[in-house]
């Protein structure tokens, strides 16, 4: 599971700057065609999000189906589980497009880009556990819910990790946040929260591309 | 016709058009003339809605193209520049534009002017140069548009196929056509050119015929017309 967490996220980020990056001569070809230009790169990040979230549910689908996926108890989990990994591969392919239209320069775009996901695969769980243990006196299953709640890679493990009930081997934390993810409203809100997540940058995306010279 | 009107670009603090007012009316050879990092790029893209100005409007028929597509559908575009996406053979780029633009029937002609018959299973990343920009030419002239815009199309071509280049440009233009041209040589233009529009720091510095800019500098021959602009406003 955390294979996927983390390799998900990245292949996404890198394949969207890669593909925008060379792909950019046929979006100027593009353009110069009666085209709208809000069609032109939504297109091209369906292209890269759809593909990609494909190969991972075929990729994973296959293997676990062979081995007798649909007469175990656990086909639920693994639903959860390609969800997230699909949800993640939009998320990242959208904010690595963004990198890659507001950078003209391809190695700092690919710099920011693999920043990007460090941040939020590793450096934002440090900041996060440091905070925690600064400020352990005080009551802190508030801040951590909302905080979890602002990476959707932390977002993604939560939910895959309560639908596993391991939650209960997380002491007093687990049982706060399986008071409130495990709950339908809690449940809804991290959906939400995640298509956040894909749209916010995809409509970045689109207000930047309609106001750049090409 | 086409109006631009008061239209400024900057690149940062690169200021490329700087208040620029221009009228042209349809039908007709226009070339669009002036010395490296004049503007003519910017402006023609401005045209066409892949840079977007800072200030100023831009009609075509009395439509403002802002925020527009549409009307792309009535010009054709030949880049300075031939990037074409490496992956594709020459057959699939011109079938994937027929799928953009609509029908047409004039690419087996074209291909058959600029002799391509070779090359249409080819792999676009490893033709030559020129011959690039004859799939280029292809392309563009493929939809008979009514507004055609060629930027340096004489690049990379060999003598036969500028003979070709210049039979086709006049073919089109008899058919009423407005056809923007930007280029370096000058020999093109005065063969081939209606009205001369001569960009300099980002402003008009003179619209008329051939012969108007040979009064204007009292120069015999046109090539040392434009140096003598040139040097004059660079001395």
């Amino acid at each position: 599971m955390n294979v996927i967490i983390i390799l998900v996220p990245l292949i996404g980020t890198i394949f969207g700057v890669m593909y925008y990056y060379n792909s950019k001569e046929f979006t100027e070809l593009l353009l110069a065609q009666p085209i709208k230009r809000s069609s032109i790169f939504l297109g091209q990040y369906l292209g890269v999000a759809i593909s990609l979230s494909l190969s991972l549910v075929l990729g994973l689908g296959i293997p676990f189906v062979t081995y007798g996926l649909f007469e175990s108890a656990i086909i639920w989990n693994f639903f959860s589980l390609l969800t997230t990994g699909v949800f993640l591969t939009f998320i990242f392919t959208a904010l690595a497009f963004n990198i890659a239209l507001s950078n003209e320069n391809k190695i700092k775009g690919f710099s920011y880009a693999i920043l990007l996901w460090l941040f939020l695969a590793v450096i934002y769980d440090g900041l996060f556990l440091l905070s925690l243990m600064y400020f352990q006196n005080y009551p802190l299953d508030k801040f951590s819910l909302i905080a979890t709640m602002f990476n959707p890679i932390d977002l993604s493990r939560i939910l895959i990790l309560l639908q596993l009930d391991i939650a209960a081997l997380l002491g007093y934390t687990g049982a706060v946040f399986k008071q409130f993810f495990g709950t339908s409203l809690g449940f809804i809100m991290a959906m939400a929260m995640l298509g956040f997540w894909v749209v916010l940058p995809v409509a970045r995306m689109l207000f930047v591309a309609k106001r750049k010279d090409f | 016709m086409v109006s631009f009107k008061n239209l400024d670009k900057k690149f940062g603090k690169n200021v490329v058009l700087n208040g620029l007012n221009l009228t042209i009316h349809s039908g007709g050879i226009i070339a669009v003339l002036g010395p490296n990092g004049s503007g003519k790029t910017t402006l023609i893209k401005s045209l066409l809605g892949m840079v977007l100005p800072n200030k100023g409007s831009i009609e075509i028929n009395n439509q403002n193209i802002k925020n527009q597509w549409e009307y792309r559908n009535n010009i054709d575009y030949l880049p300075q520049i031939a990037n074409f996406p490496g992956n594709l053979n020459v057959n699939e780029l011109f079938t994937m534009l027929k799928d953009l633009r609509g029908k047409t029937t004039k690419d087996q002609e074209l291909i058959e002017l600029f002799k391509l018959q070779p090359f249409l299973k080819e792999k676009l990343s490893t033709l030559s140069g020129g011959t690039k920009q004859k799939v280029n030419l292809v392309l563009t002239f493929m939809f008979d548009s009514p507004l055609v815009i060629l930027d340096e199309p004489t690049s990379g071509l060999d003598p036969i196929s500028m003979i070709r280049l210049k039979e086709l440009i006049q073919q089109e233009k008899s058919k009423g056509k407005t056809i923007f041209i930007t280029t370096h040589i000058m020999n093109f233009v005065e063969e081939v050119a209606d009205e001369i529009i001569f960009l300099l720091e980002g402003k008009i510095y003179f619209q008329g015929t051939v012969s108007a800019l040979k009064t204007k500098t009292k120069q015999q021959d046109f090539e040392y017309a434009i140096a003598t602009i040139l040097s004059e406003n660079h001395a």
